[in-house]
């Protein structure tokens, strides 16, 4: 990205394609294509170049603990001999995870130093992490850093949250909709919690964070159900996402029974694969690719294609983002998530103009559950249907009975350690049915409730049981809206066993495509990642 | 005194045939003439001490030798004697520019650890401050220091504004300067008073420091031993310290002092407990407690290692 872009963000880009048109890139997993898109009737959606980010984010921490958003200083609810807990976002986030300092480490380090000076013995640190994944020390200490881990981990006060310990949970109440609220016992017995976030989509944070991330399955079905998912216009643009409505409910229940909380949330820009150095052509238009950019590309394109998947995979895994802060805001939680969503849509939105008939998204290797993990192809279709397809606001970006094409290496492959009940899901249910619906009223408690599961969950390092089911409702939305489903380049089992439709190129999905939405049909393929979000009138 | 002869190497010289000495021996004219009561001896202009003339070390072809060696023999040596864990650099994440690293100092190989253990940007474009009248004594040893180390000759035994001035226009040159404050290795194991050297420089230059705290070098080579002792070595880096406006030099090195104890706290116990220490200022001191010769070593009870000899269970006879 040249100097003066970077001084300058140029917004995002809605180009219609024409006969000059370069190649389009397109990610595929752990590798690349690039695809021509039929001239006069097809448009591509750029990503907003990377905001400048702040250019002293400690003393921007330091500012918005000391003047905090309907909040008293952060200080000023320090004492000494209280029960302080600082819980934070997990490996999820941000994605890919991103270049030491993270900002985790850069705020709760203030947050300690301020508790310090206070002189606060009793603190805590939790990785609220629901129903995902524990974090491994390495990656507790990439995120936290050195200093922190070092203080804490040793003595037992820097954790995973358990959302099966049976005595780790307390309920906290219920809402008007009977709603059931829990919460991790040492958070909500805290005279103080202080939750950190980061915001790399719109979907993160405000109640969402500790109404989530620090409870257990009896709270998160109210909400990560397929009715929620089905009511959802999207689940990425809060007001009208029933996710966040059920979410909300319980926040006021945690406001009214749960301990006080100072949330702070920071945003980050789309610098993820970096201004100069080997990936920085990913985030570039391609007519803009210089010869030095070009062969950058051809050269990774074919390396990682005689590359085993195993090897391409640990190299995209040692793939650090470069991303800046971009805000910090921190107090009461609803003004600041109002702060922080504002921030996040500063670069994320890109105005579009109508739907299409067919959409088109490259998907790359990774997404929030596959963290230095396998890409299986349940997570495929959350990233696509659920995350791709519903980073939108207003209507989606693709008609009612319209064709979205996933280019993706779909390989049937899972992680055993990460995500066994994946397997029995994939391999089992979805060769009975692919209905959300029928899924979920069947089976979810059944694997919610597998006590293998539960043991692997809270002794391993795996997903919790009902987490796939949660994955295959994330793309309910699409699936009910979408006429058809296709994937290009994908495992031809995989991919009809999710009942999708595989096909070898782009050109043969278009031609599959016209089935279903006619001949010439209009064409829209989101750049995507870094990450944009359509605001479609 | 220097390191020459710390090294042995001023006895090993006396032993051997000296031209010079020879020379000494004659008389007028063969010998330089007496200077009479009542004149001035001529004027010589000094070529070590203060006077060295370093600039040379930093062309090109200089830098590149320095370069060399420090990520190749210095490295090696550092990676055997003192097996490094460096902590504290995502500290220096944000800074850009010269800076000025003042660590405390134990040991000859603390120069070393810390060359090879700053971070780039700064690691192949720094200045040592080193004592002109301990390294910069002869010509060779202030040569093998300006090459080997970056090193300036710095005047540690009067307060001298050309050393200052030169270390100033070095650092408004972009340079970065690492300088040790105490003015000295540690004579017994605990550390010294900062001086204000590294303080004046960071208000005259405004340009931040960055406290570093070294932990167990004494062990690998005390002050006073000519032979090193493998062993293991931590590195702290701490926050930067910018001088705040209208701050006093004292003033600004008893900051620098505080952040390296509490970063030598931090080094001993955890990073929260030591800031809940500095917060409340109970850091303890670098300098140890100032009480009897035995008691200040009782007091380092395992920080310093002690010799192994040969336990021996009869005396010879």
């Amino acid at each position: 990205m040249a100097v003066e872009h970077r001084k300058a963000p140029r917004p995002g880009l809605v180009m219609d394609v024409d006969r000059s048109t370069p190649p389009i890139l397109f990610h595929h997993g752990e590798g690349f294509r690039l695809e021509r898109l039929p001239p006069g009737r097809s448009r591509i959606i750029y990503p907003a170049e990377p905001l400048a980010g702040l250019s002293d984010p400690e003393a921007a921490i330091r500012d918005a603990l000391l003047n905090p958003l309907d909040s008293d200083p952060l200080p000023a609810l320090l004492r000494p001999g209280m029960k302080l807990t600082i819980a934070f976002d997990d490996i999820s986030l941000p994605l890919p995870p991103m270049r030491r300092p993270d900002i985790r480490q850069r705020i709760i380090e203030q947050v300690l130093d301020m508790a310090a000076a206070a002189g606060v013995d009793d603190v805590h640190l939790i990785a609220a992490l629901a129903l995902h994944r524990r974090m491994t020390d390495d990656e507790l200490r990439h995120a936290l850093g050195e200093r922190v881990f070092d203080a804490f981990a040793p003595q037992g006060a820097l954790y995973n949250h358990d959302a099966e310990d049976p005595d780790g949970m307390v309920e906290l109440g219920r809402t008007g909709h009977d709603e059931l609220v829990t919460m991790n016992r040492r958070a909500a017995e805290s005279d103080l919690l202080v939750y950190v976030n980061i915001n790399l989509v719109a979907m993160d944070g405000g109640w969402k964070s500790t109404a989530t991330g620090l409870a257990d399955y009896r709270s998160l079905r109210h909400h990560h159900n397929v009715g929620t998912m089905l009511n959802s216009r999207s689940f990425m643009d809060r007001p009208r996402s029933e996710l966040h409505h059920s979410n909300w409910r319980q926040g006021e229940v945690i406001k009214a029974n749960g301990p006080p909380i100072f949330q702070i949330e920071t945003t980050v820009n789309n610098n993820t694969f970096g201004y100069d150095g080997p990936l920085s052509v990913l985030q570039k238009r391609e007519w803009e690719w210089s010869a030095r950019d070009r062969a950058s590309f051809m050269a990774m394109h074919a390396g990682l294609k005689a590359m085993p998947p195993a090897a391409c995979r640990g190299v995209f895994n040692r793939w650090l983002a470069p991303y800046e802060m971009t805000s910090v805001q921190a107090g009461a939680v609803e003004p600041v998530h109002e702060s922080t969503t504002a921030n996040v849509l500063a670069q994320h939105l890109v105005p579009v103009q109508d739907q299409t008939d067919v959409l088109t998204m490259g998907l790359p290797y990774i997404c929030p559950y596959n963290v230095n993990s396998v890409m299986n192809p349940i997570l495929v279709m959350c990233l696509g249907l659920g995350y791709f397809f519903n980073l939108y606001r207003g209507r989606p970006l693709v008609r009612e009975g319209g064709v979205v094409i996933m280019s993706h290496p779909t390989r049937w492959e899972f992680h055993p350690v990460h995500h066994p009940s994946y397997i029995d899901f994939f391999e089992q249910l979805l060769a009975e049915t692919t209905d959300p619906a029928e899924l979920e009223a069947k089976y979810e408690a059944q694997f919610a409730t597998d006590e293998w599961y539960v043991h692997l969950y809270r002794t391993s390092y795996a997903y919790h049981g009902v987490h796939p089911f949660y994955m295959w409702y994330w793309g309910a939305h699409a699936l009910q809206w979408l006429g058809r489903v296709i994937v290009v380049g994908g495992d031809t089992r995989a991919v009809r066993r999710m009942g999708f439709q595989p096909a070898s190129t782009l050109s043969d999905a278009l031609e599959m495509a016209g089935d279903v939405v006619g001949p010439s049909p209009t064409i829209t393929h989101v750049h995507n990642p870094p990450i944009l979000m359509a605001d479609v009138e | 005194m220097g390191i020459a002869h710390d090294l042995g190497l001023v006895q090993i010289r006396r032993r051997l045939p000296s031209p010079a000495r020879a020379l000494k021996a004659r008389s007028f004219p063969l010998r330089a003439p007496t200077i009479p009561g009542g004149v001035d001896p001529p004027h010589v202009p000094g070529r070590t001490g203060v006077d060295f003339d370093t600039d040379w070390a930093r062309r090109w072809p200089a830098r590149m030798f320095r370069a060399a060696m420090v990520e190749g023999p210095m490295r090696a040596m550092v990676q055997v004697l003192a097996s490094p864990r460096r902590h504290g650099t995502d500290r220096l994440s944000e800074l850009e520019g010269p800076v000025i690293f003042a660590a405390n100092h134990h040991s000859h190989i603390d120069t070393s650890l810390l060359l090879t253990s700053i971070p780039e940007p700064w690691r192949h474009k720094i200045v040592v401050g080193a004592a002109a009248d301990y390294f910069f004594g002869s010509r060779v040893a202030g040569t093998v220091a300006a090459l080997a180390m970056g090193a300036i000759p710095i005047e540690r035994a009067r307060v001298g504004r050309r050393s200052a001035d030169y270390a100033a226009g070095l650092i408004d040159g972009g340079w970065s300067l690492l300088i040790y404050p105490e003015g000295g290795r540690s004579p017994d194991g605990w550390g010294q008073t900062f001086r204000g050297g590294a303080a004046y420089l960071a208000l005259r230059c405004g340009v931040p420091v960055v406290p570093v705290h070294l932990q167990g070098t004494g062990a690998i080579m005390r002050k006073g031993r000519t032979t090193p002792k493998p062993g293991s070595a931590t590195v702290t880096f701490g926050s930067p310290i910018r001088p705040a406006a209208g701050e006093k030099a004292p003033r600004l090195a008893a900051r620098i002092e505080a952040a390296v104890t509490a970063l030598a706290d931090e080094a001993s116990t955890d990073w929260y407990s030591a800031r809940k220490r500095a917060h409340a200022g109970a850091s303890g001191t670098l300098t140890g407690p100032q009480v009897g010769v035995w008691r200040r070593q009782w007091a380092l009870g395992g920080r310093r290692r002690t010799p192994s000899t040969r336990s021996r269970r009869w005396p010879d006879l």
